[in-house]
């Protein structure tokens, strides 16, 4: 269940040329691509709305130029939106005085960069202690709190390295150390395996997953990786020139795509972890054996279904009552492309 | 930049109309052509009419001097104001005089200066400290030499003003950078007056200096300062915008105040480029101060230029070698410094252990002050150095006898040397030097007027044109036509021959990484070395004259020159290359046909910094004698025309300018089209 709303965008623009805002103005606040282009301006985000519910995991995926660095940043205010809203529990993100915004930042939020964004001069402990400092709590407690979290990140007796002698992996392992030492309430993540190696990146991600079941963050992720995408996350928005195509459940990414763009991203992605039995049973029937859960997701059943001579029973959650039943061929078609009983029957 | 693409573009004046019509060489033919008939019919198109003569030397002359005399700030004699800048500044000048070399009896204190073995093994233990036993090796054998040849307190008199004026124009640079990259107004104002004050010789700074805060050590500290803070501001730009985006953005997202993303983010992480610029600013200091001896500093420049001008070449060669050794141990010990690795193990020693070399400085201060009291040699060394007394007396080491024996041996090598050496140096000035002096005195000025006027026009546009013939204009009508032309030519010729010897040592060096292991550690050196040195082997070898000027510029203005070929080759993409020989190409026709045309950009870079650079020598070779503006310039400082020598200083850096416009518009242009920018 989704909890309350953290924060809500509605409408946010975020355009860069000579005068954005006037260049809105002029438009209404709605001008088209062919406005854009007609005078010189570069829509990096058009109007996009969402929100971000407490506790999970929202990953806005885009390739390069989709806009979903910029957004990440209007959220985040290290650039303003050209026009919109932004609330954050409740309050106006962008009426906030400088005062204010520093505060929020270093009570509430916490971010990763994609290429670190250590401090060259300071070593591992006093980047971790950085944020504490500059919020001017006294060094014995900052220096404790700062050990805890390179505990925390597995990066213990290396608390005198500067950044320069660690490996890519441990270099953003301080940086999330960094984020998380002020214990934020939203934990913002900007491409940040995107600068790693294939196998340290699988490495953070699952180190990524351990620290959110610890710790239970609202989180908002940038990645270009459909595939980190779909291992992390709760909810997916997927971002085109600057526009929020789909936001949903990877699941209902990969089964009802909302075009053609969504498509060719879900179309190689790992179905069998992704898609669950819930969604692609059919109606129960008699001469079913067995009994898969319907939340399982179909990889894991795979072998079971496969191997069995006939359909297999789905019982619902509490494995109690029996809810529908998947066969052999439902499965192959589910992992290798097709689009689910409702598809196949169209 | 639409002009440099669009040449044809018709112009709406007469003239133009009729030049769009011609081919680019036909519009410069055309140009001469005019130029040189216009010469013939008017004399004032050779030299620029008296009557028309803009006295503009004299008003800024008339204007200093009623500075001096009359003016009033706000009530507030404004020569009272210098004096009290002065009696300002001499304070800490005074403290340093003490501390180094005069002793604290002045103000009461029974303590002579630092102990010279103070000194020396405190540089040898700060250099064991930031750079390790070699560099501790070279600076302690550097202070030796300063100890044994007779030039200690000299080179004190000379650090006096470096270990004031260092910190000033530190501070001074890093708050103008902070500035400039915070408003954009400070932007620019400030940028450009940096241009300038780069693009001015070292000398020109002295004159009106000079004639506001009178000559000695202050006028020497206010012109070094001055000279010496742009790069601190430059690198401070430098650092301060090339900070990554996500290091700053980390700092925002840590809750920062604009204030401590400046002091805890920005400035720290660019540690490295401010002690890059701290490195220029102490080089360009010491550069700064050999030259202000000429301003009434004291000190091991001022010995130095006496020297050269009683031919004692000996004592001169020694104390050139004392002041390059003072610049080499400057910048090994400061660039070890900014490159100094942090100790991870620091906690876990014992205090002791953490600063035994502040504790072996500490011992040692006190041990020599102690022997100080019973000796005078530990105190400041002794000319010369003796064993035992009376008749059983044996002298170890005596400078002066040596530096005469340098005398004779040098007056020996020139009775045979100069049999070879006047013929070419005469063939030289009679067959080149002479006939291209002769040219660009006949230049009439419209001539040169108007072909860098089309060529700034072709190369950078309509904005580089008219800055040109600004710059072009402040020289004519001034009346420093001649002087110009004869610093013009002088650098020309220098240049030229910088860029014949430049290249091809470039060129092997790029190609052979065993000639580059030579060649560039020797730029390097070079290029550390205040410029003042060159003049002695030209002297040496050449006495006076133009053919010394040159032979004087050349080793100081070459190092760019390969330097900018070395990197400009070694840059191009191994790709490139690699096409090249995939495609059949020789290893000449890979140079000549790939590689060079590639890198030509930044070979033409280099020639920019090779042009500026001689344009600088040119006021330090006036002090040998020379008729230029660098003459000018020299001279204004003795002969209190302040108006004359601040205009030459100008000049040379409008020359400057107008090369660094020309030559950095088409390598821009070229480097965009080759897309290596």
């Amino acid at each position: 269940m989704p909890g309350d709303v953290q924060i809500r965008c509605r409408n946010l623009w975020k355009v860069f040329g000579a005068d954005p805002r006037g260049f809105m103005r002029r438009h209404d606040g709605r001008p088209t691509a062919q406005a854009l282009r007609d005078e010189g301006y570069i829509g990096a985000v058009q109007d996009v709305s969402f929100d971000v519910h407490q506790g999970e995991i929202l990953i806005i995926m885009g390739l390069s130029g989709s806009g979903k660095s910029t957004l990440i940043r209007c959220i985040t205010r290290l650039n303003d939106p050209t026009t919109g809203e932004m609330e954050y529990e409740g309050r106006d993100l962008l009426k906030l005085s400088e005062r204010e915004l520093i505060d929020i930042r270093r009570h509430r939020f916490g971010m990763v960069f994609q290429n670190f964004g250590l401090l060259p001069h300071r070593d591992v402990l006093e980047n971790v202690a950085f944020p504490l400092e500059v919020q001017g709590i006294a060094r014995a407690e900052r220096v404790d709190r700062a050990k805890k979290m390179i505990d925390l990140v597995g990066l213990g007796g290396r608390e005198s390295y500067f950044p320069r002698e660690l490996s890519g992996g441990q270099q953003q392992r301080v940086g999330i150390a960094r984020s998380l030492a002020v214990e934020p309430d939203i934990w913002f993540l900007d491409e940040p395996f995107s600068a790693l190696d294939p196998l340290i990146r699988a490495e953070m991600q699952d180190e990524f997953l351990r620290l959110q079941s610890m710790l239970h963050k609202t989180i908002v992720f940038i990645t270009h990786d459909f595939e980190e995408a779909t291992k992390l996350a709760d909810r997916i928005g997927i971002m085109k020139d600057g526009r929020m195509v789909q936001l949903a459940t990877p699941e209902e990414l990969v089964l009802n795509p909302a075009d053609d763009y969504v498509a060719e991203f879900a179309k190689n992605a790992p179905r069998e972890r992704i898609v669950s039995v819930g969604a692609i049973m059919q109606t129960p029937t008699d001469a079913a054996l067995g009994a898969v859960p319907m939340t399982a997701k179909i990889g894991s059943v795979a072998e079971q279904v496969l191997t069995a001579d006939g359909p297999v029973a789905v019982t619902d959650a509490s494995g109690e009552r029996i809810v529908g039943s998947i066969d052999r061929a439902t499965v192959t078609a589910a992992i290798f492309g097709g689009r689910g009983p409702e598809a196949r029957a169209a | 930049m639409t002009e440099a693409t669009a040449p044809t573009t018709p112009r709406a004046d007469g003239e133009g109309v009729s030049l769009a019509a011609l081919p680019l060489w036909g519009r410069f033919a055309a140009i001469i052509v005019a130029g040189v008939l216009l010469s013939l019919v008017w004399d004032g198109a050779t030299r620029w009419p008296e009557a028309w003569t803009l006295p503009l030397a004299q008003w800024i002359t008339d204007f200093i001097n009623w500075l001096k005399s009359e003016a009033t700030v706000f009530g507030v004699e404004f020569k009272a104001i210098t004096r009290g800048i002065g009696t300002a500044l001499e304070m800490p000048v005074d403290w340093a005089e003490y501390l180094l070399y005069r002793g604290f009896k002045k103000v009461g204190l029974d303590l002579g200066p630092l102990p010279w073995i103070a000194v020396a093994a405190g540089v040898t233990i700060f250099a064991h400290w930031v750079g390790g036993w070699r560099l501790a090796l070279l600076c302690g054998l550097s202070m030796l030499y300063l100890a044994t040849f007779n030039v200690w307190k000299d080179a004190m008199r000379t650090m006096t003003i470096v270990v004031v004026a260092v910190p000033m124009a530190a501070f001074i640079g890093i708050a103008l950078g902070i500035w400039v990259t915070r408003s954009k107004t400070a932007a620019r104002i400030i940028s450009p007056m940096f241009d300038l004050m780069q693009a001015t010789p070292h000398m020109a700074y002295l004159a009106p200096v000079a004639a506001l805060f009178a000559f000695g050590p202050v006028t020497a500290l206010i012109a070094t300062v001055v000279f010496a803070m742009p790069p601190m501001a430059r690198c401070t730009i430098l650092g301060l915008q090339t900070v990554s985006s996500d290091v700053v953005e980390a700092g925002q997202m840590s809750g920062c105040t604009k204030r401590q993303l400046l002091w805890k983010v920005a400035l720290p992480s660019s540690k490295r480029t401010l002690m890059l610029g701290l490195n220029q600013v102490v080089m360009q200091t010491l550069a700064m101060v050999v030259i202000a001896s000429i301003a009434g500093a004291t000190g091991l420049g001022h010995k130095l230029l006496y020297s050269l001008q009683q031919l004692r070449l000996g004592v001169a060669i020694e104390q050139g070698i004392a002041i390059s050794l003072i610049a080499i141990v400057l910048d090994r010990l400061t660039q070890a410094y900014a490159y100094k690795e942090t100790d991870h193990f620091a906690s876990e020693k014992t205090w002791a252990q953490r600063h035994k070399h502040m504790l072996l400085f500490l011992v040692i201060l006190v041990g020599s002050y102690v022997l100080a009291e019973f000796h005078r040699w530990a105190s400041i060394p002794p000319s010369k150095f003796v064993w035992g007394a009376g008749d059983a007396k044996v002298v170890l080491f005596d400078a002066k006898l040596l530096a005469r024996h340098m005398d004779q041996a040098i007056r020996d090598f020139n009775v045979v040397a100069f049999d070879y050496i006047n013929p070419i140096r005469d063939w030289v000035t009679l067959w080149i030097l002479i006939p291209v002096r002769n040219f660009f005195l006949w230049l009439p000025w419209p001539v040169f007027f108007g072909v860098v006027s089309l060529a700034a026009w072709r190369l950078g546009g309509k904005s580089v044109m008219l800055l040109c013939m600004a710059l072009m204009a402040s020289f004519i009508v001034t009346g420093f036509w001649v002087e110009t032309m004869k610093t013009t030519y002088l650098v020309l010729i220098a240049a030229a021959l910088c860029v014949l010897i430049g290249v091809p040592l470039g060129i092997w060096a790029a190609r052979s990484e065993r000639a580059a292991k030579i060649i560039m550690p020797i730029c390097d050196t070079l290029q550390t070395f205040p410029s003042f040195i060159y003049l002695i082997p030209a002297i040496m070898l050449f006495r006076i004259g133009d053919f010394a000027n040159i032979f004087a510029i050349i080793p100081y203005a070459t190092v760019p020159a390969i330097r900018y070929t070395y990197l400009g080759l070694k840059r191009i993409p191994a790709v490139t290359v690699e096409a090249g020989i995939a495609n059949g190409a020789t290893r000449m026709q890979r140079l000549f046909k790939v590689e060079l045309p590639v890198a030509l950009p930044e070979i033409m870079l280099g020639l920019n910094q090779t042009i500026m650079m001689a344009l600088a020598m040119t006021a330090i070779t006036a002090l040998i004698g020379s008729t230029d503006l660098g003459q000018e310039v020299v001279r204004s400082i003795s002969t209190q025309d302040f108006g004359r020598g601040i205009l030459a200083g100008f000049f040379i850096a409008a020359l400057g300018i107008i090369a660094d416009r020309l030559i950095g518009s088409w390598a821009a242009e070229r480097k965009r089209q080759l897309g290596v920018a």
